[in-house]
């Protein structure tokens, strides 16, 4: 493997770890506009809740393989900035958006109209982002960069419910309360089956419109088999409540999905433009590498530390017994 | 161009002001809760916890809006990008790293205090303040290759070969620029707290002020003079690296041996002088060079097109130099009346209250001094502004949305804030 491999799987990565973890993160704004009945409000707030310690370190995956990306490839940086230039700035007014949205409808604003001001903002733009993603991704994959057409648009409604799938079967896996839980596992499903036949739908809109995309994923059947086939998985595991294995497989069923999107068009990045010449000197390359190789030495423990601070232990509704305990413990303090 | 430039300059100057609070109060934090674990008084906890939120809303806006640079940086400057992201993209990538550190200990210290034990807690607030620092020096090293590029050269195509990356990153103008920054980032935020809290006190409100404006004078009080030394080494590094940013600054339009230094003055372009300036003789010659007679290179001798904006240039280097005289002046002002355990006056309070907006006059006057003293290039002597735009049409409708979601932002953002802080009381 040559050290521009190296980085283009690195950036990859980025990308496959931002569609988990930052996709969760959307698909919580998703179900936050779209809950209903009557734990309508604990719906929320349960996703405030399992989103709040972890979403901007979640969308740092973004701004990592931004800037990877130009450090390694500027030309393709370049290119797909002017191409894409529409898309890309409707996603970016998206995250502006909801991050600022995630702030402002902190518990500070609690009961007042502001809060369901930008609640409602938070939802839409949750939408809205993964949707211009989806489609700008796309249009790199078929090659042409047209976001404007049927296939980019199935590729975009596909981000969204897989946004909306992780999400779910997150939420399913923190949540105590059996009635909640019951609500993200009906909706889990929901979104899985939306996954599967936005994904079948764009499959057919390549045979029809993108040829050579659907020629790429042919070509690259293994990960359609196996996003498929996680697919399967998590449906089954949902059904027999097995939340924390969900987890895992709705993960895999993603990277499969991305790992495709990479491999059908790889071809296109082979021929038409190379990988080689489009990367920055080899000294860029190898500088850039052992920068990862040292920013993961200090990166990985800091976001295991995160993650079993916070997701270890299911947390929603709070456990009684535990919260009498820090209250003894801070008596007087809040 | 015009408008992707007022876009790009109105995002960094909003982002400016978010990593500056992301740099200076995690420092703040790391005081106030430490003083709460080793006196045990709760008004520093409430004080830490009061901060800790508004950091919340805070670094949320900094962390959004630093996507924002970074998807800009393509959409606006794509052929910028193009040629320098190869040679300069590796600080960007190590200040990704470090703002992963900084994202992730924000949300085990914003969201930990109650899952960790209050000397954990605190601990977790080192990492935030240090990684807030680091990425901000990776970043301004970016910056700073702009203005001195290094660790490349062009070849007869016009394309950089031989590219050394870290001798880009550290080029000459990196140790004076980051030091700069980081201490201009400190003064922001201390004496801004300092100046929040001065006016709850006039108005009244005097729970927590004196803790807070003790804690905020400290750090901003200890980085104003260091920053006056800081910033002559950067000038006298202008005047040999920058010979026509230092011209533009102190709006010297002929060449001159024994040159004045101007304080205030309206540069006049067409007239090729600065006029109503007070001048002090020689003493530019004598900042620039340590030598009264030395000869100082004005700005006729560039060519037409290759010179910054003077007037404005100049206007801004006056208000950053005289806003930050003032702070050093309050801040000794302060430091008198610690020595002497004073009580603070209403006028030394309304002093320290303007203090606040002279901190942030000062450091977003900096940086339109470095930006706009830089042009018309985008990387000094190589790449021209104008060549590196992006041909995507409709930018001015891109720049009137951006601004008006920034405007709507601020508010919304100055709202919470006041309603964070008014909270303050029942976190006693």
């Amino acid at each position: 493997m040559t050290p521009e491999h190296a980085a283009m799987l690195l950036i990859l990565c980025a990308i496959v770890l931002y569609a988990i973890f930052g996709g969760a993160d959307f698909g919580g704004g998703v179900w936050d506009l779209l809950a209903t009945g009557p734990r309508r409000e604990a719906q929320r707030e349960a996703i405030g809740l399992a989103m709040g310690p972890v979403w901007e370190t979640n969308h740092v995956w973004l701004i990592f393989a931004l800037v990877a990306l130009f450090t390694c490839f500027p030309p393709v940086f370049a290119k797909l900035s002017i191409a894409l230039y529409f898309p890309l700035t409707f996603a970016l007014v998206g995250i502006i958006a909801r991050g600022a949205a995630f702030a402002f409808r902190g518990p500070s604003t609690r009961d007042l109209w502001i809060h369901r001001a930008w609640g409602q903002v938070f939802g839409a733009a949750s939408i809205l982002t993964p949707f211009f993603f989806g489609a700008a991704a796309a249009g790199v994959a078929t090659g042409t960069f047209d976001w404007l057409r049927p296939f980019s648009w199935c590729v975009g409604l596909l981000a969204v419910s897989l946004c909306a799938q992780l999400a779910a079967t997150f939420l399913c896996a923190e949540t105590r309360a059996a009635d909640l839980e019951n609500d993200f596992r009906l909706r889990a499903v929901a979104a899985t089956f939306a996954v599967a036949t936005f994904g079948l739908i764009a499959l057919l809109a390549a045979a029809k419109y993108a040829p050579a995309i659907f020629k790429g994923l042919v070509h690259a059947w293994p990960a359609v088999a196996l996003a498929m086939l996680a697919g399967l998985v998590v449906l089954t595991l949902l059904w027999r409540r097995r939340f924390h294995s969900a987890r895992v497989a709705v993960a895999i069923e993603a990277a499969a999905i991305f790992t495709g999107w990479y491999v059908a068009q790889a071809p296109v990045l082979r021929v038409d433009l190379g990988l080689q010449t489009l990367a920055a000197s080899p000294a860029t390359i190898v500088t850039f590498l052992w920068i990862a190789l040292v920013g993961s030495a200090v990166l990985i423990p800091s976001l295991l530390l995160l993650f079993t601070i916070f997701k270890r232990d299911v947390s929603f509704p709070p456990d009684p017994l535990r919260d009498a305990r820090d209250a003894d413990e801070n008596v007087g303090t809040i | 161009m015009l408008a992707a430039r007022a876009q790009m300059g109105t995002s960094l100057a909003f982002h400016f002001v978010f990593s500056a609070l992301g740099i200076g109060l995690p420092l703040l934090l790391v005081i106030v809760e430490g003083l709460y674990l080793r006196t045990g008084d709760r008004t520093y906890y409430a004080l830490a916890r009061t901060w800790a939120k508004a950091m919340a809303a805070l670094f949320a806006i900094g962390a959004v809006s630093g996507t924002t640079i970074a998807f800009e940086l393509g959409l606006l400057w794509p052929v910028f990008m193009r040629e320098a992201g190869g040679i300069i993209g590796i600080p960007f990538s190590a200040e990704g790293f470090a703002f992963f550190i900084e994202a992730i200990f924000v949300g085990i210290y914003l969201y930990g205090w109650e899952r960790l034990s209050p000397r954990a807690h605190w601990l977790c607030s080192i990492p935030i303040a240090v990684s807030g620092a680091l990425a901000g020096f990776f970043v301004v090293c970016a910056n700073a290759w702009m203005n001195t590029p290094t660790g490349f050269r062009l070849d007869a195509h016009g394309m950089p070969v031989d590219v050394e990356p870290l001798a880009a990153m550290f080029n000459p103008a990196w140790p004076t620029e980051v030091a700069h920054t980081l201490l201009a980032a400190y003064i922001f935020v201390g004496f801004g707290v300092a100046a929040w809290y001065a006016f709850k006190r006039l108005r009244g409100d005097t729970f927590g002020s004196l803790h807070a404006i003790r804690i905020a004078m400290l750090v901003g009080a200890i980085a104003i003079p260091i920053q006056f030394v800081v910033g002559d080494l950067s000038a006298r590094f202008d005047a040999h690296a920058e010979p026509a940013k230092l011209a533009a600054l102190e709006g010297q339009f002929q060449t001159q041996a024994g040159a004045p230094l101007r304080i205030g003055g309206l540069p006049d372009a067409a007239q090729h002088r600065t006029r109503y300036a007070i001048e002090i003789p020689k003493l530019l010659s004598i900042l620039s060079f340590e030598n009264p007679n030395a000869v100082v290179r004005g700005l006729d001798s560039f060519a037409a097109d290759r010179r910054p904006p003077v007037l404005f240039v100049h206007l801004s280097f006056q208000l950053m130099v005289g806003s930050a005289t003032l702070l050093l002046l309050i801040a000794i002002w302060w430091f008198v009346l610690q020595c002497k355990r004073a009580e603070f006056s209403r006028l030394f309070l309304w002093a320290l209250v303007g203090s606040g907006v002279l901190g942030f006059l000062a450091m977003e006057a900096g940086w339109m001094v470095t930006e706009e003293g830089r042009q018309p290039w985008i990387v000094q002597g190589y790449w021209l502004t104008r060549d590196a735009v992006t041909p995507a049409p409709a930018l001015d409708v891109a720049f009137a949305i951006f601004t008006l979601i920034y405007i709507l932002l601020s508010i919304t953002l100055a709202w919470l804030l006041i309603r964070i802080d008014r909270g303050m009381d029942s976190v006693q």
